[in-house]
């Protein structure tokens, strides 16, 4: 794939409406099979982004997510103007969750979401500001 | 075991029936916590769950199972039994435990 034909996907993540949460993921595992990915590396892409999708709706207002499909690989970036996070190494520890109650009911909250993300990027930055919102940036070889 | 020889064999409901009744099943999965799910249930898989929300819907599609068997009399909610038109899995539903309803498809995969 040319520089040039770099694909630009935008999708608008609506907060606290589980009931959507996935319709990015969906959409762009959809694209991907279409170009003829992997599907190793459509899995990596559908978990890291399904986690983010959640996390966002569950703690952080909703946002939106940009993905960029080029030659080299996927990166996506996942914006929200919630909360922030006080201490990133806490949240990326497999089990740690500030989820509530009644997230956990709906089978969420196992403290997996971030680790997901960074067991299946091949680069994942995080930026946060307390107060301010966080922006994850993520990087999947295709 | 494909999904098709699941149907017929009438241990489960079928609520509902995806487009490739040919696929296998390859393998078993149990676990209700959805991340855990996502990541670790293996493509072709049985997922056998008692979280009936339309995120098991999400999950299963993301995750590429083969279909999803709702144990213990559980029943998919209301958001969810609207999602299930539009998404293209086999979803199947029954009064056995967890536990029960997986040795039978384990049986039926190693027969």
């Amino acid at each position: 794939m040319a520089a040039d034909n770099t694909i630009k996907l935008h999708y608008d993540v609506p907060n606290d409406d589980f009931t959507r949460a996935g319709e990015a993921s969906s959409d762009l595992k959809g694209k991907l099979k279409q170009m003829g990915i992997s599907p190793d590396a459509i899995r990596k892409v559908s978990i890291a982004l399904y986690e983010g999708e959640i996390n966002m709706v569950i703690h952080a207002n909703g946002g939106y997510i940009d993905a960029e499909i080029s030659e080299n690989g996927l990166k996506l970036v996942l914006c929200d103007t919630g909360p922030g996070i006080n201490d990133i190494v806490q949240a990326t520890q497999a089990g740690f969750s500030t989820a509530l109650e009644q997230t956990r009911m709906l089978g969420f909250g196992a403290g997996m979401g971030l680790p997901n993300m960074l067991q299946n990027t091949d680069d994942m930055i995080i930026d946060s500001i307390v107060g301010v919102g966080t922006t994850i940036t993520m990087f999947i070889k295709m | 075991m494909t999904i098709k020889e699941l149907i017929n064999a009438n241990i489960f409901n079928t609520l509902k029936e995806g487009s490739d009744l040919n696929r296998e099943i390859s393998g078993l999965f149990n676990c209700d916590l959805l991340s855990i799910a996502m990541s670790k249930a293996p493509t072709d898989c049985a997922w056998v769950t008692v979280m009936g929300n339309i995120n098991t819907l999400a999950v299963a599609t993301l995750a590429d199972v083969s279909c999803v068997i709702l144990a213990e009399g559980v029943f998919f909610d209301d958001a969810a039994t609207i999602r299930l038109d539009a998404t293209d899995i086999t979803v199947f539903t029954t009064e056995m435990p967890v536990f029960e309803a997986s040795l039978k498809v384990y049986e039926m995969i190693n027969a």
